[in-house]
């Protein structure tokens, strides 16, 4: 199926459909996408890097499959992210740019007491995002039900870049997503924030 | 943690090993035998590295259900019972794949009808158990002969929904089932249906693939969903309801949810066209009649191109191989050049009809027929008469032939 419907940060729909049927396709082991076209993993890394340093609050939200020690990977996947989250901190503008690291430590709604400054919920993303003011995201740890489910409300409600460190498969519904995410991955996406560092213009 | 790749090379309890699943379907050697297609089911099975059955008597499902209980005797099933009613078993299926379990079933006709509650429920939970459904009649007068009515309720489920035509389908598309079900941004249960009787009891060449071959096992952790494992932490994670509360928040979750399981069965087109060499097969759709089948209905309009090719008619083919996901834009290529689509169905309502006129510009060339239900054999002379007729050739009157 060609498609020209195209992953773009929102606020899209009421009800935004899911990419998935829309015709977008996910990567093969190797790749990535951006906004749905399949490019390779280090053009996705690059991008990635600069939606973090063009950002007012470039956030990651690590779901529970990093936050819990629960595996040595997990464990390793977990220090790669805290130091990707020191790298974007250490690579911005502290006057102009706030750095976050928000978690979604579990996926029971929560509403209407979340507390959108401590944590995000897959069914309702938006609150976080909104409160927060987040312009660029991205999900790691997150099972791949949920994290779709958040990547579609986002795009939905939100004008937040959405981008998935993915374990598995992937995710069109992000904007831009990597799959068989690992340890060294996640340090590959933080080598290129710090290779970026001070060539990207900060936000107005 | 282990994976499935982990295991391969290992072997089972039965002295299996547990193979590459490309190279068990596709590269190793195969034995061919002459089973009915009950008996494919069981030495399917024997090869799936399942670890829990349940099923409740039904027609004609209960032989392939009695033969994997001869197989849990045996030890190459896990787990096996009886549950108290369909309804029950599903919820019983629903369980063991919650808890991480590679799930096996097999149901017919007013069981499928019972125990529907339980397949969006399934789809949604994304469990990726698979349930063989032998087609059958589910209406009152009680039937019990073949008629593929329950699929069409099947396919609004969230379901995978594959349709056999042969029993050589059935051994090799249950293990291939697995492979596309499982896949984590599949991962739904699978409806893998054929035309009851004319598959399930009705004997046929079918090509095994060696029984010291079987398939990894299911790798609950690679789940898009968390897995109820009640050692390991985290434990809570369950698919909490919000369908309780009544805000914009909770029906706008639960909308996203459906769409995610639709979503899912799109995703699986790439995992299923690679194990299945396409959802759809044609033969000549460059003529101007073009048949669009599946199941045995396929079987019966290859023996109608026939006899229309000895009288000088060519007569193309499309075999529907998969109705979830459905193959929508294969179909519309296939059927291009068509003047004619003649679309034969063993059910009153005439389902793949529907879904192909709902595909294909210009559905006027769609011919919803001809129909038989409540068990009747299709002739293929029926379906040549169809086709004759809707080219305005004379045909004799086929009344009475019983």
């Amino acid at each position: 199926m060609t498609t020209t419907y195209r992953v773009m940060p929102g606020p899209e729909h009421f009800l935004p459909p899911s990419a998935s049927s829309m015709g977008i396709r996910l990567p093969d082991p190797g790749q990535a996408h951006i906004h749905g076209s399949i490019v390779s993993e280090e053009e996705a890394m690059e991008q990635a890097a600069r939606e973090f340093l063009a950002a007012k609050v470039p956030t990651i939200f690590p779901g529970p499959l990093v936050l819990w020690a629960w595996n040595e990977k997990a464990a390793k996947k977990a220090k790669a992210v805290r130091h990707l989250y020191e790298t974007i901190k250490d690579s911005v503008d502290p006057k102009l740019q706030q750095a976050m690291l928000i978690p979604m430590p579990d996926y029971r709604p929560k509403y209407p007491k979340i507390n959108p400054e401590i944590e995000i919920n897959p069914n309702h993303p938006n609150l976080t995002i909104w409160h927060n003011k987040i312009d660029a995201c991205m999900f790691v740890g997150v099972h791949c039900h949920q994290a779709n489910l958040s990547l579609k409300i986002i795009r939905g409600g939100t004008s937040c870049y959405t981008v998935a460190m993915c374990a598995q498969a992937g995710h069109e519904d992000a904007m831009l997503s990597f799959r068989d995410a690992t340890a060294e991955k996640i340090g590959r996406l933080a080598d290129w924030v710090k290779k970026l560092k001070g060539t990207v213009p900060p936000p107005e | 943690m282990a994976t499935q790749t982990s295991f391969i090379g290992q072997k089972n309890k039965k002295d299996q090993v547990y193979t590459d699943p490309w190279n068990m379907m596709f590269e190793a050697e195969r034995t061919p035998s002459f089973y009915t297609g009950s008996e494919v089911i069981k030495e399917a099975v024997r090869r799936a590295s399942c670890d829990m059955m349940v099923a409740y008597p039904i027609t004609p499902q209960s032989e392939a259900a009695a033969l994997c209980g001869e197989l849990f005797a045996e030890g190459y099933i896990g787990d096996y019972f009886r549950g108290e009613s369909e309804f029950a078993v599903m919820s019983q299926c629903a369980g063991a794949a919650f808890g991480g379990a590679r799930v096996f079933t097999t149901t017919a006709g007013p069981g499928t009808m019972r125990a529907m509650e339980n397949f969006p429920m399934w789809a949604g939970a994304r469990l990726p158990i698979q349930m063989i459904v032998t087609c059958r009649g589910i209406n009152s007068p009680l039937s019990i002969q073949p008629d593929t009515l329950e699929i069409s309720y099947l396919m609004q489920t969230g379901m995978l929904v594959w349709h056999a035509e042969t029993a050589q389908d059935f051994y090799d598309w249950i293990l291939m089932g697995y492979m596309v079900s499982e896949e984590p941004d599949v991962h739904l249960p699978l409806a893998l249906c054929c035309d009851g009787f004319f598959v399930t009891h009705t004997k046929d060449m079918v090509n095994l693939t060696p029984t010291e071959m079987c398939l990894p096992p299911y790798d609950p952790y690679r789940s898009p969903v968390p897995c109820m494992d009640m050692e390991c932490p985290p434990v809570r994670m369950m698919r909490d309801p919000f369908v309780m509360k009544s805000n914009y928040i909770s029906y706008a979750t639960h909308a996203s949810w459906q769409q995610e399981v639709w979503a899912a069965i799109e995703r699986s087109r790439k995992h299923t066209i690679r194990w299945m060499n396409g959802l759809i097969e044609t033969e000549n759709t460059d003529a101007d009649v073009v048949i669009v089948a599946s199941g045995t209905a396929v079987s019966q309009s290859r023996e109608a191109i026939a006899i229309l090719e000895d009288e000088g008619v060519k007569v193309g083919l499309v075999k529907v191989k998969t109705l979830r996901p459905w193959p929508g834009e294969e179909i519309k290529e296939a059927t291009k050049h068509a003047k004619h689509i003649i679309i034969p169905e063993f059910n009153v309502t005439g389902w793949l009809a529907r879904e192909v006129s709902a595909t294909i510009p210009n559905n006027e060339r769609v011919h919803a027929g001809p129909h038989v239900c409540g068990g009747m054999t299709m002739p293929p002379e029926i379906i040549a008469s169809e086709i004759k007729t809707v080219l305005g050739m004379k045909v004799p009157a086929l009344a009475g032939r019983g």
